[in-house]
């Protein structure tokens, strides 16, 4: 069947099994939307206010579901407006399709009206990215870029097309949904040799990242973690990989991790890190990092293997098919000492974060999630960027893999709403957004995407009237200079949300949150909670950035 | 600091070389040479390039490589299992007191006086880059004009070939 290169475009989509694309037309994917617009029964398009909020949300959509996320936009300006999303993926390892259009062929390199090389501009921060010259190609390009986002290690991909290509005519024969290119077997040596590091270790700890949720090795995780007695951190990343409640788990470790976690970490006389890079938030000073520790390194890129951190042994390879190897090949150990001392570890990082009944940080998320249960929903828990972020990550009690939804290597402010819009909209699940008011500022226009389309997001806003991260910095290592941290505006949240369509709720104290709570979770569409957070609330502990263990911070009144 | 001959077969597309270039100044990877030309087969390139660091840089870079869509084969080529040579050109002045001299440094270099002119000299020389490196300052007091270096190309000795590594 002969079809224009638009077309090609959208069948393609749907052939490759996306059910929702967000975008924003514009005069170069014009014939795109034509398409889109005769293929309406078949895919759900959601115009976003600003394609960033787009591209955010097709990354919302690839995390909430596995799935690659597909955002479309024009050329130019529409194109490079994707570029903190696209960034953002790329850190996250996160699998989005980036379709852009551009002048047709003839007028580029002319500097024609909106033309940028946005393959030039992406390179950096795509896994590949491909400009279309012919219309035969278009078909074969897309899905390859779809086989490119998700195999491995996964990211995001660019297919740049000129508005000629879009109009050609060629041949379609729809073609299966593309296979993951398939991961090498591992090594039963390197198995054996992982084996032997771990019997002779008596203080193992498995540390996991954005992997293991990739890879879904939650359950081998788990298992592992039973058969040979050691306890499980994370990175912000490996967040919800495996549920909190698990009596294993330590939680994050790093800048802003848990106590328990991180001290656990530094005494560990064996790391079995897994799907994560050995990032400087989580590792403070390389050079005095898990001093005490053999580290297993086990990652789908080879790359990173060696890159941060030095291990004892790299297994480059499927997590889940490691980790399940390496149970089959470890025998079952109890480790009294370590298990004693993990436990009073625990109890110690209960006391330094036990609440009383007022209003904190940690009490409005534990409410959120007091809500959420009453509700008997099943959450979905997006954030901003800022200590809202890392309070969340520390509180929240995660059930389900997937149910975190954050920007981790970017740290992209912004990044939330348009992240819960399109992870809602994939699920169909409720989703929380705990944003700051210095983030929710940068991107709030999407209030009016979320409201046309219904979506049941609750913006819970954590409104200390500052850039409280930065301040916390400012408060600790800059003499208090609270250099443009404290925002003096006068938004009135509440107003702002019913002027978007939406209702707005506001709480001062626990009782009014916990009522505002009952309300929001009662509501189908999307509504707005501002709440009330002392601006000079910390999150705690903290290791200085470039720190080490040893310079941990529990109590800043003491410094 | 060792030095490491890098040998890469690409896709043979427009941009792969800015690509392959881009990733090397986005970490941090400094290039001594670097060339690129056309293979046996004309859908890939091969890209030679040598750098100095340590082992794990160079392990670094090729997985960086490795991963790349448009990269097909990466090898680190050995030195004593590798020819490797660069090509020279250079222009020096040409003068009745000096030309006697050069004309014997180009003759024990087995070089060759490519073009003559009352004013310059330009002479061609290939082979290791240290042949080049001792050649360059044997001619330096004679004033050198300007030169042009190729950077290195390099082939495993033996019938072992990049495309089948
Ligand atoms: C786009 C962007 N700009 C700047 C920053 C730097 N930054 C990190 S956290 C932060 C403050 C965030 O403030 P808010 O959203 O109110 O969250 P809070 O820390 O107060 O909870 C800033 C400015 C960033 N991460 N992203
Ligand atoms: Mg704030």
């Amino acid at each position: 069947m002969k079809l224009k290169g638009a077309q090609i475009v959208i069948e393609t989509l749907i052939e490759q099994g996306t059910t929702t694309v967000f975008g924003y037309p514009g005069g170069q994917v014009i014939d795109i939307y034509d398409a889109l617009y005769l293929a309406k029964d078949r895919i759900n398009h959601i115009i976003t206010a600003h394609e960033q909020g787009a591209s955010h949300a097709a990354d919302g959509y690839a995390r909430a579901t596995g799935k690659v996320g597909v955002v479309i936009a024009t050329s130019g300006p529409g194109a490079t407006n994707l570029v903190t999303g696209i960034a953002t993926a790329y850190l996250d390892s996160i699998p989005i399709v980036a379709i852009t259009g551009n002048v047709p062929n003839s007028l580029i390199g002319r500097d024609s009206f909106q033309e940028v090389d946005i393959t030039g501009v992406t390179m950096p921060i795509t896994k590949h990215n491909f400009l279309v010259k012919k219309v035969e190609d278009l078909a074969p390009t897309i899905r390859e870029a779809f086989r490119i986002a998700k195999s491995g290690r996964p990211g995001p991909v660019l297919v740049d097309i000129p508005k000629d290509v879009q109009n050609a005519l060629y041949e379609y024969e729809k073609a299966p949904v593309v296979e993951k290119t398939p991961v090498a077997e591992v090594d039963n040596a390197l198995i054996e040799q992982a084996a032997q590091l771990i019997a002779e270790s008596k203080k193992p700890y498995i540390y996991i990242g954005g992997g293991a949720i990739t890879d879904d090795a939650g359950a081998e995780i788990m298992a592992l973690a039973d058969k040979i007695d050691a306890p499980i951190g994370c990175t912000m990343m490996g967040l919800s990989a495996v549920p909190t409640s698990n009596p294993r788990w330590l939680g994050m470790e790093g800048m802003h991790g848990h106590y328990a976690s991180s001290i656990a970490q530094n005494e560990a006389d064996l790391i079995i890190t897994a799907g994560c890079r050995f990032s400087d938030r989580g590792t403070g000073n390389t050079k005095k990092y898990a001093l005490n520790a053999k580290i297993i390194h086990i990652d789908i890129d080879a790359s990173e293997l060696n890159k941060n951190i030095k291990a004892e042994l790299g297994i480059s390879g499927s997590m889940k098919k490691v980790f399940a190897a390496l149970t089959d090949a470890v025998e079952a150990v109890k480790h009294e000492e370590w298990s004693a001392r993990i436990q009073e570890l625990k109890e110690e990082t209960e006391k330094l974060e036990k609440q009383d009944n007022t209003l904190t940080p940690f009490t409005a998320i534990d409410a959120i999630a007091e809500a959420a249960e009453n509700a008997n929903e099943n959450i979905i828990v997006a954030t901003d960027v800022g200590q809202h972020q890392m309070w969340t990550a520390q509180r929240y009690p995660f059930k389900e893999s997937r149910t975190f939804i954050s920007s981790g290597g970017l740290g992209t402010m912004g990044f939330g709403l348009g992240a819960a819009i399109g992870a809602s909209t994939a699920t169909g699940k409720k989703t929380v957004l705990v944003t700051g008011d210095g983030s929710f500022g940068m991107n709030l226009n999407e209030l009016a995407t979320a409201v046309t389309n219904q979506t049941p997001v609750i913006i819970f806003i954590m409104n200390n009237g500052v850039l409280g991260m930065v301040r916390q910095w400012q408060t600790l290592f800059y003499d208090k200079h609270y250099s443009n941290t404290t925002l003096e505006r006068k938004t009135d949240f509440v107003k702002l949300a019913e002027a978007f369509g939406l209702n707005g709720y506001r709480a001062f104290n626990l009782a009014e949150l916990k009522d505002v709570l009952k309300k929001a979770f009662a509501e189908n569409g999307p509504v707005l909670i501002d709440c009330a957070i002392d601006c000079d609330a910390f999150v705690l502990p903290m290791l200085p950035p470039g720190g080490s263990i040893d310079d941990i911070i529990v109590d800043p009144s003491a410094m | 600091m060792e030095r490491f001959v890098i040998s890469i077969l690409v896709n043979n597309h427009s941009g792969v070389l800015s690509r392959v270039s881009g990733m090397f100044t986005r970490r941090g990877f400094n290039i001594d040479t670097l060339t690129v030309g056309e293979t046996e087969s004309p859908e890939f390139s091969r890209i030679t390039i040598s750098i100095h660091g340590d082992k794990a840089i160079c392990n670094q870079i090729v997985k960086q490589l490795e991963k790349m869509y448009d990269v097909k084969t990466v090898k680190v080529l050995k030195r004593d299992e590798t020819v490797a040579r660069e090509l020279l050109l250079i222009k020096v002045k040409n003068s009745p007191e000096s030309r006697q001299e050069i004309v014997s440094v180009v003759d024990i270099f087995h070089a060759k006086i490519t073009d003559y002119s009352p004013e310059a000299l330009v002479i061609e020389i290939r082979g290791s880059s240290t042949k080049i490196n001792a050649f360059i300052e044997l001619v330096q007091p004679y004033g050198i004009m300007e030169m042009c270096r190729t950077g290195l190309v390099a082939l495993e000795r033996g019938g072992n070939c990049l495309k089948d590594a």
